[in-house]
């Protein structure tokens, strides 16, 4: 989905600066989802289904209500519904939704192979551009947050995009349009870390001590952010990452190793061919043949 | 008359290993060319040779397969020659007098010296570790069965594998062009006895000795 209305700022596999002269000078977007306000009705689910034209298959009752079980190439987006008995004894049903997180610094983007397969517009957005897809999975390994699946149709990488498309022409994304309670919100990133700091202010007025905004550093924060009840238990909300960030082994893979093996690989016939020149080739005289006839 | 019953001729390699030998040198290659693509984006375009990127991606695991496979019967062929012994490590030590052909230094070799012993011990390391972890990042059939976690540690060392054994790998093309009459012995089977003294000495009178009765051990 190359969008020439939105300027990249990263390419995945690419050397090179991205043209960078036109930035979002408005301020980077950012979708807030307040858990505290969802009240698990799915019309995100179902305004980005109808928005992407995308229809799953009809699974399986899982024993909740949570619908398809998990993220899919054709699910961008899912609540996640999770019980959780807190110390008091009374039962939280704490709904997320679940879905990109559209990282600062994505690790799908620095694990990707295929130029131009993944980028990142100066918004902010991390968008897949299928066309490019190679379907290796690299992305489902670099990713902190297991979010891009591989379909088995036509084995490319898919994920929520944040809605580019809409964005780029000035709409909120689909679900933001959907939410019936103010739940999910869109705008600046700046306007909606004020606007989660009133909200965790308020949570914290009616008892909620560990409110707070999920905008985690590790992966230089994100543009999708929850308002969290419990901030200092992320993983209550149905495993949510306490501290998301790309792997060691993924950064040393995409990162050192790269550089060092190609120049280990050049140095390596460098000193074979001046090996060549300096030494010369180790070759059999006639007198190595006369003593071989004698030694025998 | 063969190559092979010529009087100067000393049989070094059998048409079957030969055979193998280069086989695997074609997996090897193609299995290179196609992984550094997905390695480094200023090789991705090797991904042309292969018919694109999606290409690369569905054909490497199998190229990597089949030259993991010819490899490991090559090296089941080649095993029992390529044991390190002591005087091995005394010609490592005096890599000095090899790099600069001073074999008269050296102690006396037979089929195989420290180096190639050496060599044929990282390709055995190195291939078992990319075959391993090929497999489990071989996303369309297998890596369904493993954690992210095992996934992203396979991902880096199918990546240092790779590195050393194309490392690995120049060296032996340098060391077989450097030393004259080695392609010869691997494309026509045969070395002369001269080659055979000057590289291999022990080996030589190992052959000459059970070759030919009359000029045994005395």
């Amino acid at each position: 989905m190359a969008l020439q209305s939105l300027d990249i700022v990263r390419r995945s596999a690419t050397t090179m600066p991205e043209p960078s002269v036109r930035q979002s000078y408005a301020g980077k977007v950012a979708k807030l989802i307040d858990t505290t306000k969802c009240i698990g009705c799915k019309a995100c689910q179902v305004a980005c289904m109808e928005w992407n034209d995308l229809r799953d298959e009809i699974g399986t009752n899982v024993g909740g209500y949570q619908n398809p079980a998990d993220l899919s190439d054709r699910s961008w987006t899912l609540m996640r519904f999770a019980e959780y008995e807190n110390p008091k004894g009374d039962l939280e049903w704490l709904i997320r939704k679940d879905g990109c997180m559209h990282c600062a610094d994505p690790g799908c983007l620095k694990a990707c192979p295929s130029p131009g397969a993944i980028v990142q517009y100066s918004n902010g957005i991390v968008d897949f551009h299928e066309e490019n897809c190679i379907g290796c999975g690299y992305c489902v390994t670099g990713c902190p947050f297991d979010i891009p699946r591989i379909s088995k149709k036509d084995k490319k990488a898919y994920k929520c995009t944040l809605c580019s498309d809409r964005v780029a022409v000035g709409l909120e994304p689909a679900c933001i349009k959907a939410c019936p309670t103010g739940a999910l919100v869109f705008g600046t990133k700046e306007d909606m870390q004020q606007h989660a700091a009133e909200r965790v202010a308020d949570l914290k007025s009616r008892g909620f001590d560990q409110a707070g905004l999920y905008d985690p550093a590790g992966v230089g924060g994100t543009h999708v952010m929850y308002v969290l009840h419990h901030a200092d238990q992320p993983a209550l909300y149905s495993g949510l990452a306490p501290d998301p960030h790309i792997s060691a082994m993924v950064s040393l893979w995409k990162g050192a190793s790269k550089p060092v093996a190609l120049a280990a690989m050049a140095l390596t016939a460098l000193v074979g061919f001046f090996h060549f020149v300096r030494v010369g080739r180790n070759e059999v005289t006639p007198a190595d043949e006369a003593a071989a006839e004698k030694g025998s | 008359m063969s190559d092979n019953q010529r009087r100067d001729s000393l049989v070094r390699y059998s048409a079957e290993l030969r055979t193998n030998h280069w086989l695997n040198a074609i997996a090897f290659v193609l299995a290179a060319l196609s992984g550094l693509a997905l390695f480094h984006p200023a090789l991705f375009w090797f991904s042309n040779l292969f018919g694109g990127g999606p290409w690369t991606r569905i054909l490497h695991p199998f190229i990597g397969l089949t030259a993991a496979l010819i490899f490991l019967m090559l090296a089941a062929a080649l095993w029992g020659d390529n044991r390190m012994k002591p005087a091995d490590w005394q010609w490592l030590k005096q890599w000095r007098d090899v790099v600069n052909s001073r074999e008269d230094r050296l102690p006396e070799v037979g089929r195989y010296n420290g180096g190639q012993k050496l060599l044929f011990l990282v390709l055995v390391i190195g291939m078992v570790g990319l075959l391993l972890s090929g497999l489990v990042i071989w996303r369309a059939y297998f890596s369904h069965y493993f954690p992210v976690g095992l996934i992203r540690l396979a991902s880096l060392v199918h990546a240092v594998c790779a590195f050393t054994l194309i490392c690995a790998i120049l060296v032996h093309i340098y060391a077989g062009f450097w030393v004259r009459g080695s392609v010869d012995a691997m494309v026509r089977g045969t070395v002369t006895r001269g080659w055979a003294w000057k590289h291999h000495r022990a080996w030589f009178r190992q052959i000459t000795h059970a070759a030919n009765p009359r000029t045994g051990p005395n």
